[in-house]
């Protein structure tokens, strides 16, 4: 395994931005004296005069992102998932949501994998809040690949998109050739006896699931979900209706986050099981990052567990 | 400022206030008390002041307002339709279903409108951020924005002013509406933000204290603002809740709700009068 490529996505985040600049001058970067966490410190290094450090203040820091995309700018704001989705949730619903305004709201250090940091740091609910705000874009990215690509995408789409990026490093799934669209669902193995959809840092997991379970005789489809809002439902009911039974992983909570989303389209148009892996309403703890996986039962094991019992519900 | 200029902006001030009687009249609900208090200072800026161009409401490079205070939308949108950005009938579909004019301010459908509000404490954000982007993109526009003396209250606002001072935001002037009264009585006795002036000198802004019902200190305080070199101004504004309608003046009651017909009545003739007489 230490031969994998591994970058945790928000230094992709603070790459992506620098190399945008290079052709884009009609954005600004904001951070909460948080940049040489989430990366936006290599772009303030890069282009200082175009960072602005809004301080310990993420209420402002929303507000001051809408303002200036009020002017017909565009403008990326950072600070941690607990701070930027659950701290600043309202400034975010009103004062950029409600308005449409092309604030990219992109948010480090979510979920579990926070690590040492522990519960209060750790955010497991953002996918759910920032999914509820009409015309929120929510976009989970997997690998170093795919959070670079949600960048530029995110910049060309007008409205308000949040990214979700890790801290942990994790590996590199993807080369240049993927083709990363919002709204886009990718079958990345196909199999026809059972669909694990998953999101972030589950991806991988995912594709490990996959292994173990042909090793049982299972041919399970993989599907990574990097947008979680539009979900690309076709995908889902293609799934459902082929495989008959699906498996949703991610490092979120189970009430809100991809499971829920996927549920919502599979109870509507296509209703069977669905068995969902994720942290089950419960606050983090501190730990190393992969320690913490391990516990929270974050891990492709858990995911081929998680295929047997769906299997056992399906007709 | 000479008399005619004045005469005239009393005069459109009035006719405002008319507007704004006549639409929470309409919706039956709706906030006359604070937003008779910012008429005149919204007239100054939208009748004298503002770079604006009602026919082209997202004019490039024009001067910003953000009504930081958005329950005082009856005040803008009669602004907004006297000046021409649309038509005053439709003040009397305010608040009503379907109709253009919302119960707080929406940049995304009412022209003129620079800035959607009505969540307390965020809009002085957002002018900030208006006023940080006209910075670093090199354009000259002012923001003007207007908070209440209640909204203050809300800690974002000392975040924004916070920020602002240490941007040297000169392009920013925030007028604070010191009418005395917020939902649940005086702002003293609530959970008093005075004294406002010494608060945002303390925060490194540029301080002005007026009487917000005179246009000439409103037009010397907004001179004095943009003549600042390094600091965002606040301009506190004294100003009387209700103003210009007898029974609504200092009272608290009429913070939140509509006149009923007789009311209506009343408060329409009084103005009709003060319009004749000037």
């Amino acid at each position: 395994m230490s031969d994998i490529k591994k970058i945790a996505t928000r230094d992709s985040y603070g790459n992506a931005l620098v190399e945008l600049a290079k052709t884009h001058d009609d954005f600004l970067v904001l951070d909460a004296d948080l940049a040489a966490a989430t990366k936006t410190g290599i772009f303030k290094k890069a282009l200082p005069e175009r960072f602005n450090n809004c301080g310990i203040a993420e209420q402002n820091l929303m507000g001051v992102a809408a303002g200036i995309a009020a002017t017909g700018k565009k403008v990326f704001a950072s600070s941690f998932a607990m701070f930027a989705a659950g701290r600043a949730f309202e400034q975010v619903r009103n004062s950029i949501g409600y308005p449409h305004l092309n604030v990219k709201i992109c948010a480090t250090h979510a979920g579990i994998s926070v690590g040492e940091d522990g519960a209060t740091h750790q955010c497991n609910e953002d996918i759910a809040l920032m999914r509820t705000i009409p015309g929120m874009t929510v976009i989970n990215p997997a690998d170093d690949t795919e959070a670079r690509m949600a960048v530029f995408k995110a910049y060309e789409l007008d409205g308000p998109v949040y990214i979700r990026f890790g801290r942990l490093a994790v590996p590199v799934i993807f080369d240049e050739s993927y083709d990363f669209q919002i709204g886009k669902g990718v079958e990345l193995k196909p199999g026809n006896d059972v669909t694990i959809i998953a999101t972030g840092l589950m991806v991988n997991e995912a594709l490990q699931a996959h292994d173990l379970l042909l090793q049982d005789g299972i041919n399970a489809r993989v599907i990574n979900m990097a947008t979680i809002k539009p979900i690309d439902s076709e995908i889902i009911v293609k799934a459902a209706m082929e495989t008959g039974a699906i498996v949703t992983a991610e490092e979120h909570s189970v009430i809100g986050g991809l499971g829920s989303a996927v549920c919502d389209v599979v109870c509507a148009e296509c209703p069977v099981p669905v068995v969902k892996l994720g942290v089950y309403d419960t606050f983090g703890m501190s730990g190393p990052a992969n320690e913490l996986l391990d516990v929270f039962g974050l891990r492709a094991k858990n995911i081929v567990e998680k295929v047997h019992d769906v299997l056992q519900l399906k007709k | 400022m000479d008399t005619a200029k004045r005469i005239s902006l009393e005069k459109q001030a009035t006719k405002i206030r008319m507007g704004i009687i006549e639409g929470v009249h309409s919706a039956k609900s709706g906030h006359p008390g604070g937003s008779l208090s910012i008429t005149d200072i919204l007239t100054y800026l939208y009748f004298e002041k503002m770079n604006i161009d009602p026919k082209n409401p997202r004019m490039e490079g024009r001067d910003r307002f953000v009504l930081s205070k958005g329950h005082a939308a009856p005040a803008l949108y009669s602004v907004l339709a006297n000046r021409g950005y649309f038509s005053v009938d439709e003040l009397m579909g305010l608040r009503h279903t379907g109709a253009l004019l919302q119960g707080h301010p929406d940049m995304k459908h009412i022209p003129g409108v620079d800035m959607s509000t009505g969540s307390l404490g965020q809009g002085i954000s957002a002018a900030t951020g208006m006023a940080l982007s006209a910075k670093h993109f090199k354009e000259n526009y002012k923001v003007y924005c207007a908070c209440g003396d209640g909204e203050i209250e809300e800690g974002q606002v000392w975040e924004a002013a916070m920020f602002a001072a240490n941007k040297s935001l000169n392009n920013l002037i925030v007028f604070i509406d010191n009418n005395h009264l917020q939902i649940d009585g005086t702002i003293e006795e609530v959970n008093s933000p005075m004294p406002i002036d010494q608060k945002f000198k303390a925060f490194n802004w540029n301080v002005i204290l007026i009487n917000g019902h005179d246009f000439d200190e409103i037009e010397r305080a907004v001179e004095e603002a943009n003549k600042s070199t390094d600091k965002p101004t606040a301009i506190i504004a004294e100003t009387v809740k209700g103003k210009g309608v007898s029974f609504m003046e200092n009272q608290v009651g009429w913070h939140g709700s509509a006149p009923n017909d007789e009311q209506y009545a009343i408060a329409m003739k009084e103005l009709e009068e003060k319009l004749a007489s000037l």
